[in-house]
């Protein structure tokens, strides 16, 4: 495929939309601490001695107030707390920041703007459910990962199965919707046990779920013990089967598989998470968020300090922690968009896909692999939309890597 | 300059590892050719490969200042030869320039097949030989019955040899009065018109090529008008020296002496091995014979790990045969490794040290390919090709009868390990031709199909002989064979790096072997990639790399694209190693992996 920049000056310049500033808007807010470093993850999230809520509340607003200009007039559809373990924000922290953002950015209306709170099924975190209910929060994603002891234990969670049920009682009585996290794919998990698991699970009746396959991330824990040979995940074949028995179950319960990972009744998807699969723009604030937004001028890419002290340094000197600010050439929007849009069931739609980049499809990807991948039943265009067959999804990097001309073939 | 009668030249020739180097490094010594601070072990041993191997590669020539028991002072100049058998092309040379040698035998190993092959060569050269019997200092050192086995298995009268430690330095000082009684002084006319012999040329980063010349008649003196008679080119000599072992320019050189000449030089081919070098105005009537030029009969395929490397590769090789005149090398394009050369050696170590020599001194990454040796293809319509490269092999259906080559192994090897030597020569396709005794030693002759030893001979006949067997071959003679051309498809396509010739009996294992080696390499793909192993155009061998089952990635972390993006351009960069056969994209390394593996 040639250079980006060669393409992009041959394409019609897409430039923003002239509608841009009118483009809806998603706010994240990431919370960079947790009790405990649980040892398979790799999110920004750090354990402290002692955390100075009132700073931290300072900086968020500060941050927020530091975008207003140059995002006046936006929509605002959805907050996300993010962590970490945002739960273990001050549900006052949580209300003020709730109230800037809606002061500054306008909800269409008090059922369009879904709040999202990220929380660990501990005792003491139920506790203070009421109070977040209170401060605005109306969607609430339970960390749960497994309903197995020797599971949770493997995975180092500091919650018992039973801790963590009634956590998830205790949650749905307190928020319109919830979400449950799991993470499978454990070693030694037999897909009997994994449907044992899920049926407990969906016995709470939730209208979503992540379902997470086990990750091995570099500098974790478990990158070291897995490389040592500690333990072994299942097959990629065993992955796959595991894959598509979590489908079947969740289809059966009525929840479809609208992402790679998640599970949604009709109406309950994460509008949030769909901004990003939709290459919507959001605004990161907090350590290591990132934001992706097509202003009036350029499309941007925002990366903030990831250090929760440098993030807090930067935010003190010049309102905003933001590390690095890199234009979006249309070529990269392009490859972006199909990275998160293929994850989605329905995939893209051409005409968003034109308003962001300029072009189709065919501008931008790799013309004979499409033509490859669409043969073997792995893509498919229909109705004006390019998206990745349920096998496509299954094998989705490779896909993509294929599609945007890095493949190992295919 | 030295009187004729004071001068003295020889070569030190052996085994490989009888220790020669070491000897030299005495035989310096005592004549004081270094100074106590500039003395190592192996000295003449300069190259980086040689140090580490502990092996000589490249012959090296040495001026020595030796005042003897008789009051006079003579010149010798000492050449330490390599004892490989690779590099018995080295020898040969030192051999010419030279009146004498020093045939070194390891006491406590005793005759070996380079011992023999190189007593030889020495005595085809007309040589005087003096045998030195070395390390007798070992324990293990059995200098009688060795003495026994040089008169038995060369015809050397052995009653003479020296017996010497070159570790201790014990004997050494007879080793140099033994040169001036035994050896003949160099004959020539200071007078005459100048006739010099070109021993050897290399490249050196100050001089450009430098020219080792043994001077015959007349004299060789800086600023000089010469000519090479061979090639024609006239060159003004810039500098003139000798090597103490360290460089020392001198005004000139006589009849009888060795030394180096700097002259300008910029191409190789101006400078051959074995042509005659004379005075542009005042040329000498008669030209030297020259030498017999050397034969590869080892080739491979040398291609840069980094497509983008070419062009360095190209420049590396290039500069590489100035100091290594007995490589060939010729542009290849391969569809899986892209551009290259395909290269002639005199062997196998030969092979593998010109590749390390390219890697370090000029920083490449190089793939190598199965080596193969030149088939004879007899073609229906009467013709006949040398095939030098399997990719080429025309269609079979052309072809009425290809011929390979054969060889004449000497093997020595102690009686305990005979029968496994002989049930190796035995299953290479080798023909017994003798088999002699001396002591509880072996001697073996076989005729083998050199294909049969390029692959692995020589390390089988280490590890089945614990190191005990020593192996010498030249080339015989072409015969008709049974081969058959082996290619391996991917996606129904042929890849022309991993296509050999083989005898008939092994194309089925062989090809069974690197089908089921190339399905373990090829990373899954998002189609099932087929690979196939056809003799003459019919399948033998099918493996399927099956397609990829799942690979995704379970969560995208928040907003966090860059690193997925990040992650792609990785692979993008890695896509300059991938390689296109058959619509389907394989890693370079992958084909790397099936050629170090493939010898099986
Ligand atoms: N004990 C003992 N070891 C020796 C003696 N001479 C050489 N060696 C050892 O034998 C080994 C080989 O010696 P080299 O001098 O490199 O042998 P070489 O004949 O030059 O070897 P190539 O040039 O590779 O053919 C080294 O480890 C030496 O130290 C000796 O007189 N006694
Ligand atoms: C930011 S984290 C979690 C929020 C909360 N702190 C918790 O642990 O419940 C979001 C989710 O990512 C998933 N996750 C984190 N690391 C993972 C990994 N290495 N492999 C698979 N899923 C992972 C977990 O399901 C986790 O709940
Ligand atoms: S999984 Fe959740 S609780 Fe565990 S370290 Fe990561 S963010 Fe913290
Ligand atoms: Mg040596």
């Amino acid at each position: 495929m040639a250079a980006p920049e060669a393409l992009t000056t041959n394409l019609p310049a897409p430039g923003p939309a002239p509608e841009a500033q009118a483009r809806p808007l998603a706010l994240y807010v990431h919370w960079p601490f947790c009790a405990s470093k649980c040892p398979y993850c790799d999110f920004n999230s750090h354990v402290a001695d002692s955390i100075d809520q009132g700073a931290w509340l300072r900086a968020y607003l500060e941050e927020i107030d530091a975008w207003a200009p140059a995002l006046a007039g936006r929509r605002l559809t959805s907050i996300f707390f993010g962590g970490g373990t945002p739960s273990l924000m001050d549900p006052d922290t949580a209300a003020a920041v709730i109230a800037r953002a809606r002061r500054i950015w306008p909800a269409a209306g008090d059922d369009a703007l879904e709040i999202t709170l990220e929380a660990n099924p501990n005792s003491t975190e139920a506790a203070r459910f009421k109070a977040f209910r209170a401060a605005g929060i109306n969607r609430l994603s339970l960390g749960i990962q497994a309903l197995d002891e020797p599971a949770l234990a493997f995975l180092g969670r500091t919650h018992s199965a039973a801790e963590a049920l009634a956590a998830l009682t205790r949650a749905k009585a307190h928020f319109p919707r919830v979400n449950a996290d799991m993470i499978y794919a454990r070693p030694g998990q037999t897909i009997a046990a994994w449907q044992e698991e899920l049926k407990r699970l969906m016995g709470e009746g939730l209208g979503h779920l992540s379902l997470y396959q086990l990750t091995i991330e570099r500098g974790t824990p478990f990158f070291s013990a897995h490389r040592r040979g500690d333990f072994t995940l299942p097959s990629d074949d065993d992955q796959a089967w595991l894959y598509l028995a979590t489908g079947e179950v969740l289809a059966r319960a009525g929840l479809s598989a609208y992402e790679v990972s998640n599970y949604a009744r009709a109406g309950e998807e994460c509008r949030h998470n769909l901004t990003y699969w939709r290459y919507g723009d959001f605004l990161g604030i907090g350590p290591g968020a990132h934001g992706r937004l097509i202003l009036r001028e350029f499309a941007l890419a925002t990366e903030n300090y990831r250090a929760p002290a440098d993030w807090l340094k930067a935010v003190g000197e010049c309102g905003r922690g933001v590390k690095a600010e890199l234009p979006l050439t249309a070529m990269v929007r392009a490859q972006e968009m199909v990275i998160m849009g293929l994850r989605l069931e329905v995939g893209i739609s051409a005409l968003d896909f034109r308003a962001v980049t300029g072009g189709d499809f065919a501008d931008y990807l790799d013309r004979a692999a499409m033509a490859r991948l669409t043969q073997g039943g792995y893509l498919s265009r229909e109705r004006g939309r390019l998206k990745a067959t349920s096998e496509g999804r299954l094998r989705l990097d490779a896909v993509i890597a294929s599609l945007l001309g890095t493949a190992h073939g295919g | 300059m030295t009187d004729l009668s004071h001068i003295r030249n020889f070569a030190i020739i052996a085994h490989i590892n009888h220790g020669k180097s070491t000897l030299a490094d005495r035989l310096i010594e005592q004549c004081g050719g270094l100074s106590a601070r500039e003395r190592r072990d192996q000295v003449l041993d300069s190259m980086e490969l040689e140090r580490e191997r502990g092996i000589t590669i490249k012959a090296q020539t040495v001026r020595l200042t030796y005042r003897a028991k008789d009051g006079e002072t003579y010149e010798f100049n000492l050449m330490d030869t390599p004892g490989h058998v690779d590099f018995s092309y080295e020898v040969s040379r030192s051999l010419a320039a030279c009146e004498g040698s020093l045939l070194v035998v390891d006491a406590s190993q005793g005759v070996e097949a380079q011992t023999l092959a190189n007593a030889y060569l020495a005595i085809e050269a007309d040589h005087e030989i003096v045998p030195v019997l070395n390390k007798i200092d070992l324990p293990a050192a059995e200098p009688d019955r060795v003495r026994h086995e040089i008169a038995a298995v060369i015809g050397l009268d052995a009653d003479t040899a020296l017996a010497v430690s070159a570790k201790t330095g014990e004997g050494v000082g007879d080793i140099l009065e033994a040169l001036i009684e035994r050896l003949p002084a160099p004959k020539g006319e200071a007078q005459a018109p100048l006739k010099a012999m070109l021993v050897d040329s290399w490249y050196d980063p100050y001089l450009g090529v430098v020219v080792l010349v043994r001077v015959l008649d007349g004299e060789i003196s800086k600023g000089m008008k010469i000519q090479m008679m061979g090639t024609g080119a006239v060159r003004q000599i810039d500098e003139v020296g000798v090597f103490t072992p360290k460089l020392v320019k001198v005004e000139k050189l006589g009849p009888g002496s060795i030394g180096y000449i700097a002259a300008s030089i910029k191409t190789i081919s101006d400078c051959r091995v074995g042509d005659t070098i004379t005075e542009h105005r005042a040329p000498t009537a008669h030209a030297l014979p020259g030498f017999r030029p050397s034969q590869p009969v080892v080739f491979c395929g040398l291609f840069p790990a980094d497509a983008d490397d070419f062009e360095k590769l190209r420049e590396s090789i290039a500069k590489l045969a100035l100091n290594d005149s007995s490589f060939e090398y010729l542009m290849e394009t391969s569809a899986a490794l892209g551009l290259g050369y395909r290269c002639g050696f005199l062997g196998l170590l030969h092979l593998e040290i010109i590749q390390q020599r390219l890697e370090r001194e000029f920083n490449l990454d190089l793939i190598t390919t199965a080596p193969s040796v030149i088939y004879r293809v007899h073609l229906s319509d009467g013709g006949e090709m040398e095939l030098h490269n399997p990719a080429d092999m025309p269609d079979p259906v052309r072809i009425t009868g290809l011929e390979e080559p054969w060889i004449r192994a000497t093997i020595m090897v102690p009686d305990e390990y005979l029968g496994s030597v002989l049930a190796l020569c035995q299953d290479r396709r080798g023909v017994q031709l003798d088999l002699t005794y001396a002591g509880d030693r072996a001697m073996v002759v076989y005729a083998l199909p050199l294909n049969e030893v390029v692959y692995d001979f020589y390390d089988r006949l280490k590890s089945i002989s614990r190191g005990y067997a020593s192996f010498d071959y030249q080339i015989e003679d072409y015969r008709q064979g049974a081969l058959v051309k082996l290619a391996i498809l991917v996606n129904g396509e042929p890849v022309d790096a991993l296509s050999m010739v083989l005898h008939e009996s092994q194309a089925e294992a062989r090809g069974r072997a690197l089908c089921q080696r190339l399905k373990e390499l090829i990373p899954r793909q998002l189609f099932k990639v087929a690979i196939q192993a056809a003799i003459g155009g019919k399948i033998i061998a099918r493996e399927t790399v099956s397609a990829l089952r799942k690979d995704v990635t379970a969560k995208c972390y928040g907003g966090d694209i860059t690193r997925k993006r990040k992650l792609l351009d990785k692979q993008k960069a890695g896509k300059k190693r991938m390689r296109e056969i058959g619509n389907v994209e394989i890693p370079q390394s992958a084909f790397i992996a099936a050629l170090r593996t493939g010898e099986d």
